[in-house]
């Protein structure tokens, strides 16, 4: 497959994931705020915070209320990673790989797209139709999903765009656990209260793992939350479940089996799944919440820019490698 | 659709029954949906100049245009020979140049083509073929004749566009197709990648579209192209040239590619014998196809038989080669660079079209009995200060077809292209690519000034 292609399919992947994201962050943080008591205030900044574009809101934006924070996040063309950046991104990848695209996900992206225009067009975020937007967004990436689960060939550009999908939504799933980090209750008296539960609820609800979290564990306890989103073995949008299915499609691209690795970006994505395969819960509370979330975004980075020099660049060293098909 | 006395001709009949037993809200649905279709298709082009809305769709006309067999018989014919021809001059002119020893062309004008590549000189392509795609524009004339209006052999588009429309047109009037005996077009993608694999000695070779990328009008046209025949669709950047070969750079390293379909223009291919400043074009990519390691199509330099000037040429240029009268005419035309044609352009310059040599897609052209007297004063003067670049023609009377316009039936003129392959032999794809200018009596048909398309059909018996 073309390296600019791979390059494309792999970003179509991660900017889906995003946008759908994206949706889900805003989406679970209006539905907390409306089931916030009368006397508490709204707080949008942690959701800020947790996508890591804190400087760049607070360069041109003061105060955060939920009109501003929801332009930001999803309709401000200003910001890379917002809803309609994100989409629009999306789509002009989507654009220059057509030619391998199956026909209905081309159409189905194209009319997403055209469908998050229209909402910015539309000044959506001041309206009361905003909650039943993102939900519509949300739904179309998923069917979008669903066509392609039934349509697209398991080739290497499927297997590109998933190991995009599985790392933004490892990181995004570590930003979403995080912003309970920076949501501020009013008095350390209140952890385990009535609103410290609210809050994790919120927070299962967006990754939908609310009923996941049920029938595996009952009782809402931060501590197994932490273990759902991170370590869990089955739930599809725990740290570990993506990064093993990273792994499967890193391995299959390359054509690596058994044991060991065939690559760099193979050597770093292997080290961190097998260091979150053989970790429990503890380890990760004990070296500090925020601290262990800030770390695994890190290696998550360094793991995308490997791929990128593995696969995508596009320089002389090319003409050196040995590896010419005639 | 109509003789000049009014009657239907005999092969519109059966449409011309259909129409009018169709309701004028019934013509309007159908056009709705038809649009509706190529939105979901993205059947868009780009319009260059125009920042916002980059993508637009090209107006397909519900009313299909046709032609009869005897009509395509000499269509196709004439065509065959034309092509066959043009391209025995290319290899001529870049070669032995017998055509200029002879006098038959000047050789000063030959060599004022832009077109014209010097580094191409000495050059054969694999199995001799210089002009593997070409769409030809013809016009039908009051006479009823077709003519020959303009050959472009340089990367013509909108062969997209002729194979998407029957799909839906297909769809609008589904029993008129078979009940007519209307000749399918859905294999040119076949034949396409016949002809350029023919191109290469290797059992299996690798083929791709070489495209400039999302942003060139055609973009819809070389992804739908590459994706219906099953290759690559790559950009100059995909591809080096190591050791005379070109190979792409896939995620398993380098692959050798062995035939490539390029939709860019020739002084862009190679920024290391062409434009220097080319972004789009592969280094080295010149010295791979000389040293015949990988083939191009359409050859670099082809575009030199395609000049407006040596056009007026081609006849001589069939007989010369061929010993042949060509079957299709060419539109009277004058050479401003030659003393007597220019005197006369100038004296009639407001019955006249006047067309830079170089220039497509509708630029640069005066259309005499239309142009203000402004106008009129400024082509003389150019025509003055470079004579070289100008010639002129007789104005035609292009034919019509009925067109849906604000919800009826109007005449509109049209142009015809048909596409014509050539490998193994040459084949005329039987169908084509008709351009219809939309506003009432106006003639300029190309889609960047405000054409639409219809759906051709040619007739099997």
């Amino acid at each position: 497959m073309l390296s600019r292609v791979a390059n494309s399919v792999y970003w179509l992947g991660r900017y889906l994931e995003r946008s759908e994201n994206y949706s889900r962050f805003i989406d679970v943080n209006f539905n907390l705020m409306l089931d916030l008591p009368p006397n508490v205030k709204e707080q949008w900044e942690p959701l800020i915070r947790a996508t890591g574009d804190y400087d760049l809101y607070t360069s041109h934006y003061e105060s955060f209320d939920r009109e501003t924070a929801i332009y930001f996040l999803a309709f401000d063309k200003h910001n890379p990673n917002s809803l309609i950046s994100s989409v629009t991104n999306a789509r002009e990848n989507a654009r220059m790989v057509r030619e391998i695209l199956t026909k209905e996900t081309w159409e189905k992206l194209n009319e997403l797209y055209l469908f998050v225009k229209d909402g910015a067009d539309k000044e959506t975020w001041k309206s009361e139709g905003a909650v039943r937007f993102f939900t519509d967004v949300k739904y179309g990436i998923q069917l979008l999903y669903g066509i392609a689960d039934n349509s697209v060939a398991r080739t290497e550009g499927w297997y590109f765009s998933h190991l995009g999908q599985y790392l933004e939504r490892a990181d995004k799933t570590s930003r979403i656990l995080d912003v309970k980090y920076h949501i501020l209750l009013p008095s350390a008296d209140e952890v385990g209260s009535p609103l410290d539960f609210l809050h994790w609820t919120a927070l299962l609800k967006s990754v939908s793992g609310f009923n996941i979290y049920r029938r595996f564990y009952g009782k809402i306890d931060p501590v197994h939350i932490v273990e759902l989103l991170v370590l869990n073995k089955y739930f599809p949008r725990s740290v570990f479940f993506c990064l093993t299915n990273a792994e499967i499609c890193l391995r299959t691209i390359s054509g690596t089996s058994g044991k060991g690795y065939s690559n760099s970006s193979e050597k770093r994505l292997g080290a961190l799944q097998s260091q979150l395969e053989y970790q429990d819960v503890n380890d990760v509370i004990s070296s500090g919440l925020h601290e262990y979330l800030d770390g695994l975004q890190i290696k998550i980075n360094k793991i995308s820019d490997t791929i990128h020099d593995n696969f995508f660049k596009l320089n002389s060293t090319f003409t050196n490698q040995k590896n010419i098909q005639e | 659709m109509f003789e000049a006395d009014g009657s239907c001709r005999p092969h519109y009949v059966q449409l011309l029954e259909m129409l009018t037993s169709l309701s004028v809200e019934k013509l309007e649905q159908l056009q709705f949906t038809t649009d509706k279709a190529q939105m979901a298709m993205g059947m868009t082009f780009n319009v260059y100049h125009d920042k916002q809305g980059i993508e637009k769709i090209l107006h397909l006309d519900i009313v299909p245009r046709i032609i009869n067999a005897a009509e395509w018989k000499k269509i196709e014919a004439g065509l065959k020979q034309r092509i066959y021809a043009l391209n025995l001059f290319l290899q001529d002119v870049y070669n032995e140049q017998k055509i200029l020893k002879d006098k038959i062309l000047p050789k000063e004008l030959v060599f004022s083509c832009p077109g014209y590549l010097k580094p191409c000189e000495g050059l054969t392509p694999p199995k001799g073929i210089w002009c593997h795609i070409t769409g030809t524009d013809l016009v039908r004339d009051k006479d009823g004749e077709f003519y020959i209006l303009e050959d472009n052999l340089r990367c013509p588009s909108g062969v997209s566009y002729q194979l998407e429309s029957r799909e839906i047109i297909k769809r609008v009037f589904p029993n008129m197709l078979s009940k007519l005996g209307v000749a399918p077009v859905s294999n040119y993608p076949n034949r396409l990648l016949n002809i350029l694999e023919y191109l290469s000695d290797k059992e299996k070779p690798v083929v791709g579209v070489l495209t400039p990328g999302i942003y060139n009008s055609a973009y819809f046209e070389h992804s739908y192209l590459a994706h219906s025949m099953g290759v690559e669709l790559v950009m100059g950047q995909d591809m080096v040239e190591v050791k005379n070969k070109v190979y792409m750079l896939t995620t398993n390293g380098l692959k050798q590619i062995d035939v490539l379909y390029r939709r860019i223009d020739d002084t862009f291919l190679d920024p290391n014998v062409f434009n220097p400043e080319s972004l789009i074009g592969v280094p080295g990519i010149f010295k791979a196809f000389k040293s015949g390691n990988i083939s191009l199509a359409n050859a670099p330099g082809s575009g030199v038989a395609d000049d407006k000037a040596i056009y007026a040429y081609v006849p001589k240029i069939i007989k010369y080669y061929l010993d042949e009268e060509p079957i299709l005419s060419n539109v009277p035309t004058y050479l401003c660079s030659d003393e007597k044609d220019r005197a006369y352009v100038l004296d009639h310059l407001q019955d006249l079209v006047v067309k830079e040599t170089n220039a497509a897609g509708g630029y640069g052209m005066m259309i005499g009995p239309r142009a203000s007297g402004k106008e009129l004063k400024t082509f003389t003067r150019l025509i003055k200060e470079n004579p070289r670049n100008y010639i002129a023609q007789p104005t035609l009377s292009l034919s019509t077809v009925p067109t849906l316009v604000d919800s009826q039936l109007e005449p509109r003129h049209v142009d015809l292209r048909p596409y014509i392959l050539y490998g193994e032999e040459i084949e005329v794809i039987p169908g084509a690519f008709t351009r219809v200018a939309l506003k009432r009596g106006s003639l300029i048909v190309n889609s960047s000034q405000g054409g639409g398309s219809k759906d051709t059909w040619v007739l099997q018996h």
